[in-house]
């Protein structure tokens, strides 16, 4: 290569990566509090996991025979996937019920999935006994009985749907016209995919502790732990929207071009109001589940309380909240709702995989500092990770060369 | 209308997984399992059992463990209910005889090799296996270490090699299948029992067997034999003189075959993956349609 060619690529990729800046001012722009605190974490983390690939998974001391899923798996994988439904909500809004309005958010929210499903992976190769075996369920060894196979099948084709689903931002900012044109084409294509991927995959989760009724605590297990989850999904990815929108607001001011702002009051009403909706379905279907399974007396018990705090604390109260916000048009008792409805999905993803799970045992561990640090870590990361392509990729804004189709 | 494993099959190949699956035969050995007429059991008898713990020595030569740390005389073991982990396939447990405290009652612990068993039907690699013996066996050259076996299993029997970086594996009681079964002999435990409260054989002679030692002696047995039925039978049963629940036995188990839990759901979802789209593009060519009506009553009224 020559050399003004080279000189050319360089900058090109200067500007994109150093978004115009010189080196030096990129990284003037890079020392934050935020940053600094992240950057502390990923140092405290990274030994950690190397020392759980030397000594093995029992050097993070948290899962054991007794809680064979401790945090990454129960918050990382199942509780991470559940706020990464943003992602298909606002698709399924969009594209199929035409709702044009959230159209400004859906680029943000399929990023939003796609890192989190990302974070899923990550999690997966710390947690897997054999991480470097991740794709036998795919190419080599098939066990087609196991709701397992099905969740494994179903998060890679949804991680690889949403990576196309987003790749016409990628291929904007990287100037491909043709390919990103090209790609676009399948775009409502792989939209209905994805939506389908993400209904069956959320439900699978749930799916995944069918097989073990004695187990899981009669309170939260039930026939119906598919729906539970695929229901839950939906609310939660309804908060994450609302959430995020305020959020992208206060911290990418400079790169949204939409009118975004003007119409985010109404737009969060009305996403309050669906949230209230699919909260009380949710919390109805709860106590059909107690009603099913005749566990009322078992609400009298420890187990009973906490689980009564987590439906009426973390279901119905946001469900009423909302309606009072919407009542109200409050637009920030929406938003406060919202985060404690990402709270309580979490509690239930965290209640069913580890604090009621081997409920019958004596002795059970719960996750320690080393394996939350490790979870909390990915999170900050994925939040770096998304802060980057937003700072960089046409997410938020519309690149001019380019028309979105709807 | 039941839709079996078979069905199952093909309506995943329907949507074009055929290809990889359909060469795949033979992981999908859980669709027989009922069938293996000669499968072979054990039956422990827990009146004859006097904690000697031999069998946790025998078991642990057998399969190359590190040996006992403390001798086995030692009774401080006792003190704790134990589990089965990767360091002791088999475990046995001292309980208080509540009829007569002088004689407490010992209980051996493994896996029970279930008939249908949730740990097969729950691995996502196929590494565990019913074998035409009645052996539930796991292949390590597959497993990636998800635990999703130790999650589904209702004996919670399964345990990880969490400290092993590199090859950790889940443990368990194979039957001997590798070291003995297969070369026709007789599992390590039931072989050094000096007290032969382990009794090994087909398993459809052990129930004949357990019911006739039953009968014969109604004031000493309690009229079950657990495993009989429990979670559809299991290939290793138990005859006891005190009732099974003083003795930790889950009685909550049901009759039904795990594998059947999860069946009415993955039954499910070959419908969705067809119905889903065709439903989603329904629903968006509807909104259009009114989309445009709208519009141009729109344009009519302006």
């Amino acid at each position: 290569m020559n050399e003004v060619n080279n000189k050319g690529a360089k900058s090109f990729l200067i500007e994109k990566l150093f978004m115009g800046m010189s080196l030096r001012e990129y990284v003037k722009t890079l020392i934050t509090p935020f940053n600094i605190a992240a950057g502390i974490l990923i140092l405290i983390a990274i030994p950690l996991v190397l020392i759980r690939y030397i000594k093995g998974i029992g050097s993070l001391g948290d899962a054991s025979n007794d809680t064979p899923w401790s945090s990454l798996i129960g918050f990382n994988v199942l509780s991470v996937e559940a706020l990464a439904a943003g992602g298909y909500t606002i698709c399924s809004a969009v594209y199929i019920f035409r709702m044009k309005r959230y159209y400004p958010f859906v680029r943000a929210a399929i990023l939003s999935a796609f890192i989190g499903y990302f974070t899923v992976v990550v999690a997966l190769l710390i947690d897997l006994g054999r991480p470097w075996r991740l794709p036998y369920p795919m190419f080599y060894s098939f066990g087609v009985t196991s709701v397992m196979f099905l969740v494994g099948w179903l998060v890679s084709l949804y991680l690889l749907t949403q990576f196309l689903e987003f790749s016409p931002a990628i291929l904007e900012w990287l100037n491909m016209k043709r390919l990103r044109n090209w790609v676009e084409k399948f775009a409502i294509g792989l939209t209905i995919m994805g939506i389908t991927l993400a209904v069956l995959h959320q439900s699978a989760l749930g799916g995944l502790f069918l097989i073990a009724p004695g187990k899981l605590h009669p309170l939260w297990y039930s026939p119906f732990l598919p729906v539970f989850f695929f229901i839950s999904s939906i609310a939660s990815g309804i908060s994450m929207v609302i959430l995020m929108s305020i959020l992208s607001i206060r911290f990418f001011k400079d790169k949204i071009d939409y009118n975004f702002k003007e119409h985010l009051g109404e737009l969060t009403i009305s996403l309050g109001k669906a949230a209230s909706v699919v909260l009380f379905t949710y919390f109805g279907l709860k106590i059909i589940g107690i009603a099913h399974g005749h566990n009322w007396n078992l609400l009298n018990t420890p187990y009973g309380y906490w689980f009564l705090v987590e439906i009426f604390v973390f279901v119905l109260l946001p469900c009423f909240l909302f309606l009072f916000g919407v009542r109200k048009k409050s637009v920030s008792l929406i938003r406060f709702t919202s985060i404690i409805t990402i709270i309580g999905i979490i509690i239930n993803r965290i209640n069913v995989t580890i604090i009621t799970f081997n409920w019958n045992l004596d002795e059970r561990n719960y996750p320690g500092w080393k394996e939350l640090l490790i979870s909390v870590t990915i999170i900050v990361t994925a939040v770096l990770a998304f802060r980057w392509i937003v700072n960089r990729m046409p997410v938020l804004k519309e690149h001019p060369d380019y028309k979105r189709i709807d | 209308m039941k839709i079996d494993r078979r069905d199952f099959l093909k309506s995943l190949s329907a949507i074009g997984v055929s290809g990889i699956i359909g060469s795949s035969e033979k992981v999908f050995a859980s669709e027989d399992l009922s069938g293996y007429p000669d499968r072979l059991g054990m039956l422990t008898d827990l009146i004859l059992c006097n904690g000697c713990r031999l069998c946790e020595k025998a078991c642990k030569e057998a399969h190359n463990l590190p040996p006992h740390k403390k001798p086995l005389e030692d009774e401080s073991v006792f003190e704790k209910i134990r589990r089965p982990d990767d360091k002791f396939l088999t475990v046995v447990n001292r309980y208080t005889n509540t009829d007569n405290e002088e004689e407490p009652v010992y209980r051996k612990v493994q896996c029970n090799h279930c008939d249908e068993p949730s740990c097969v039907s729950a691995c996502l690699v196929g590494a565990l296996k019913k074998t035409p013996e009645g052996a539930v066996i796991y292949n390590e050259d597959v497993c990636i270490g998800c635990r999703y076996c130790m999650i589904a299993c209702p004996f919670y029997i399964p345990a990880y090699e969490f400290d092993d970086p590199l090859s950790p594996a889940i443990k368990k009681c194979d039957f001997c299948y590798d070291v003995r079964i297969k070369k026709g002999g007789i599992p390590a435990c039931a072989e050094i029992c000096p007290v032969e409260a382990i009794t090994f054989g087909k398993r459809s002679q052990l129930i004949e067997f357990a019911t006739e030692r039953i009968r014969k002696n109604p004031e000493k047995y309690i009229d079950h034999i657990y495993g009989e039925h429990e979670v559809g039978g299991t290939s290793w049963m138990y005859i006891s003189g005190v009732p099974f629940e003083q003795l930790g036995f889950d009685m909550n188990l049901g009759i039904k075959p795990s594998p059947e839990l999860t069946r009415g759901f993955l039954s499910a979802v070959p419908l969705v993956m067809i119905i889903g789209p065709a439903l989603l593009a329904g629903i968006r060519a509807f909104t259009k349609n009114r989309e445009q009506n709208s519009e141009k009553s729109e344009q009519k009224e302006s």
